[in-house]
């Protein structure tokens, strides 16, 4: 039935996004571990962890796109929902640290030696067991949302009202993290990790181990958006993002389907902040910083709002952007670069590119189902 | 007439006498104190310091400064005292004047030792309880409270007696009441007195007396200074309520300024705009600019600078606003969500911008004269800069409301306001209101930046650190009113300052915006919501 439901949902543009990322999923690797470092095709290790943030960032615009393309909720607090993810699997992390830390202290993390705590507070109990970090990795983002949803939602909440409030929530958070005393490791945050289920972070096995898994994280979290929203569900969803009210008196309960979404949007955010945390080895408080959330709904902006394939190309190019421009003498520009691009889309492209293309393609295909039906030809009408 | 002026000239030559009198019995006993230096005996010393403490000579306190810096000869061949200057000539100690002739050859440095150096001191506390300048003899008060040296009474009570300054008089009758109150004389009136003087001190140098009275005080004193001890708290508890009011209210005024002009945007025409924050930047690097200048060019008017900046940095950051609106904001109305991203990129180039033009770091915007300083008011102390803040906070209000009621252009944008339409359909060309409203908002914000600069470092990050409170006081005052944003900045700002000292600066920030969230479930559209017929703004 769910196999149905999935098969159903792939179009032309989502099975060629699929082959991609699977193809993407397995040539990387392969090149950096099979083909030799002097070869032309070789890719570099650090490649390998930047594709891997990339694809980490992929899978947070999927979950803007869901909420904000279908839903029409913007939420300016999604990388609070990432952070708590990474902070989640970063625990596991330092607790797989043991006596390694420069105290070699077999329970307490350094930062809680250097701040003299005797024992591992209670909410760090169980973290050195994965199972229970990849629970509390999807939990803890959802609870959150969920609570923070259930109370928006049910006030109603909308638009830009709730579009500030989230990002008063991801300024909250950010403010509590960079407290020492709440337990977080405060300004440096979580870091200096060794080991993932036994193996080396650093090692280059693991680096491109955890760049596959990333992929296959983005290909699953696709396909249940892609579920999602060609479903009944997600009509009503579309429905509401268009006209809630009128979505309301037609009896929906309007505020149940945008908790629901709300709320696997949160975990799925998590779940990219997870992967993230041991690609790019720490996480801090400044994941949490109003700037990165809205910078996320940009890069879904940038690739097609609505289109879920768009979200994940807007996010790998606008940090491929930024990467290129930010490590040449080209830095003091890139603020000015993403700034524009900004206003750029809002004003110029508000489809974003795969949206564009979409439209462009559908109008062909309307014209000509329209000009097949009517048996005459008509000439297009020049662009 | 003739009478009267008979009496002027028996006043005057009473005066006059009175006046020659006091001079010569201070040349007569100061001569006299003086010849006890010349024994080269300690006890001798110090007679003659008490002597010439008392003498009430201007030459007193350099006298004795000179015996404490061992720069005081006496000659005992001449019978003579001399004052050696920083630059090693010799004085004559009663006069003052350069000595004639040659220097005596078996001049020698008055010694002293510890017990006599006790007694510099406390002469010398006593000197400045009767020094000429109101201020100093303030100090000196303050300091024998402290010191509570017994040793000091006899000046204080004739310093009392002398004294016309209300507030000096305040401060020597408490350091009096401090002496009897910490030694074991005085009789049980006397100290129930000085309980009471004490009782009126009420900060925390009076309970730190009362709670440490020596153990010989009598139970009737014991138990008024228990009185007296509760009763401070409860004073000292009052004024930090009142401190913490004064500290909200400051903060309310800044996040007043800053949500403002936001306000007005949202309010009017919808439009999150996240480059608010720029806008104030901007008109706090206009308040750099125009000090620059000043400070290059007529440093005279620097006092002036602020007055300068202020219409300057409305007109730079509204012109700004109107170009924004213009080229940006227009083409996106109706699209709040693409507004708000389009303004982030915006704030994202104006920082950029600013950060290339001015460098990243902290510029130094300086205070003028009227700005600096502080004074007191009962238990708490109160800056000028915060108190003009509030005053220009509430100044900007004001003209503001006057604004939108009773000018043209304020009728027009309330027309747009409540309902854009039908304010077309009745004349009113609605984008240039918007431009127009657009440019105020943001020249209201330039405004604030130059009060900001007063307060907060300049730098390209000015802004980002006011842009989400501003959005809290909007969203908790509601939209479209500016007594919501009034009442909502100064509610926000007091429960600010009263959470932070029982959670702590950060937690106290987090505490009020949950709140806020919860606060926008009871009511969604703020304190002061427009009423309206429509489902959804």
């Amino acid at each position: 039935m769910t196999g149905h439901i999935i098969i159903r949902s792939i179009d032309r543009g989502a099975t060629i996004f699929l082959i991609a990322v699977v193809l993407i999923a397995i040539i990387v690797p392969v090149l950096n571990l099979a083909v030799p470092a002097s070869s032309a095709f070789y890719v570099p290790t650090y490649l390998v962890a930047l594709f891997g943030k990339y694809a980490c960032y992929a899978l947070l615009a999927l979950s803007i796109d869901l909420i904000w393309g279908f839903a029409g909720i913007l939420s300016l607090g999604h990388g609070a929902f990432f952070a708590l993810g990474g902070y989640a699997m970063g625990m596991y992390l330092m607790r797989q640290i043991g006596t390694r830390g420069v105290y070699a202290n077999p329970i307490l993390p350094d930062f809680m030696v250097f701040l003299n705590w005797k024992e591992l507070p209670i909410y760090w109990y169980g973290f050195h067991f994965f199972p229970y970090a990849l629970l509390m990795v999807v939990l803890v983002p959802g609870v959150l949302a969920f609570v923070f949803g259930w109370f928006a939602f049910r006030s109603r909440v909308t638009g830009v009202y709730l579009s500030i409030i989230t990002q008063a929530l991801t300024f909250a958070l950010m403010l509590g993290f960079f407290r020492n005393n709440f337990g977080f490791g405060g300004n440096n945050g979580l870091t200096d990790f060794k080991d993932i289920l036994g193996f080396n972070v650093q090692a280059e096995t693991t680096r491109n181990a955890l760049f596959s898994i990333s992929c296959v994280a983005l290909i699953l979290a696709f396909l249940v958006c892609r579920a999602i929203v060609t479903s009944k569900f997600g009509k009503v969803l579309i429905a509401i993002r268009d006209a809630e009210a009128r979505t309301r008196f037609l009896g929906y309960r309007v505020e149940s389907y945008k908790l629901f979404v709300f709320t696997l949007s949160a975990c799925m955010a998590g779940a990219a902040g997870a992967l993230y945390v041991p690609q790019v080895g720490i996480i801090n408080p400044s994941e949490f910083a109003p700037g990165n959330s809205i910078e996320a709904v940009i890069w879904v902006a940038v690739g097609g709002r609505g289109t879920l394939t768009g979200a994940v190309v807007g996010a790998v190019l606008v940090n491929y952007a930024k990467t290129y421009f930010t490590s040449g003498f080209l830095a003091p520009y890139w603020l000015f670069m993403l700034g524009g691009l900004f206003i750029a889309v809002t004003l110029l492209l508000p489809r974003g590119i795969v949206g564009t293309i979409y439209h462009w393609t559908g109008l062909r295909r309307d014209r000509a189902s329209a000009a097949a039906e009517d048996g005459v030809t008509e000439p297009l009408p020049a662009e | 007439m003739r009478f009267s002026r008979a009496c002027l000239v028996a006043l005057l030559l009473a005066l006059s006498s009175l006046v020659l009198g006091q001079t010569t019995a201070h040349a007569a006993s100061l001569d006299e104190a003086l010849t006890h230096f010349t024994a080269d005996d300690f006890s001798e010393t110090i007679t003659g310091i008490n002597d010439v403490a008392a003498s009430g000579s201007p030459r007193a306190e350099i006298i004795i400064r000179a015996l404490q810096d061992g720069r005081l000869l006496f000659s005992a061949e001449r019978k003579a005292v001399y004052v050696k200057d920083e630059s090693g000539k010799l004085t004559d100690a009663a006069t003052g004047q350069p000595i004639t002739g040659d220097a005596p050859s078996d001049a020698d440095t008055v010694r002293i030792n510890n017990r006599l150096r006790g007694a510099i001191e406390a002469a010398l506390g006593g000197l400045t309880l009767l020094a000429k300048d109101p201020g100093a003899r303030y100090d000196a008060a303050q300091a024998v409270f402290k010191s509570r040296k017994a040793s000091a009474l006899a000046t204080l009570d004739s310093a009392l007696a002398k004294e016309q300054d209300a507030s000096v008089r305040r401060a020597m009758t408490e350091a009096r009441a401090a002496i009897i109150l910490s030694g074991d004389k005085g009789s049980d009136e006397d100290k129930l007195a000085a309980v009471d003087v004490i009782r009126d001190r009420g900060d925390q140098d009076a309970l730190g007396l009362l709670a440490s009275l020596p153990s010989t005080t009598s139970a009737p004193v014991m138990k008024s200074a228990a009185a007296a001890i509760g009763a401070i708290k409860n004073r000292l508890a009052l004024w930090e309520a009142v401190q913490n009011a004064w500290y909200g209210l400051s903060l309310g005024s800044v996040l007043l300024l800053a949500a403002i002009g936001l306000a007005i945007t949202f309010g009017v025409m919808g439009v999150i705009n996240m480059a608010h924050g720029e806008m104030v930047m901007l008109g706090a690097y206009t308040t750099f600019v125009v000090q620059e200048i000043i400070r290059n060019n007529n440093p005279a008017l620097f006092d002036y600078s602020l007055v300068i900046a202020i219409p300057l940095s409305f007109l730079v950051a509204g012109c700004i606003g109107i170009i924004i609106e213009r080229t940006i904001i227009r083409f996106l109305y109706g699209r709040p969500l693409e507004t708000l991203l389009a303004t982030w990129g915006l704030s994202l180039i104006l920082q950029q911008a600013v950060r290339s033009a001015f460098g990243p770091n902290n510029r130094d915007v300086g205070n003028p004269s009227w700005m600096s300083g502080a004074f007191d008011v009962g238990g708490i102390t109160i800056t000028y800069n915060r108190l003009w803040i509030i005053c220009f906070a509430l100044a900007v209000f004001i003209a503001l409301l006057a604004l939108l009621r009773f000018t043209r252009f304020g009728l027009e944008m309330r027309a747009v306001t409540q309902n854009r339409p039908m304010a077309a359909s009745m004349g009113i060309r609605t984008s240039r209101v918007d431009a127009l409203t657009f440019g105020l908002g943001s020249g209201i914000a330039g405004m604030a930046g130059v009060a900001l600069s007063q307060i907060d470092n300049v730098s390209p990050n000015l802004g980002q650190g006011y842009i989400i409170d501003s959005f809290m006081v909007v969203v908790f005052g509601g939209v479209g009113n500016l007594w919501g944003t009034l009442v909502g900045s100064f509610v926000l700002g007091i429960a600010n300052k009263f959470l932070e000292p029982y959670a702590g600066a950060v937690l106290g920030k987090i505490a009020i915006l949950v709140l806020i969230i919860l606060f926008i479930q009871k009511r969604p559209r703020g304190l002061f919501a427009l009423k309206g017929r429509a489902v959804e703004a």
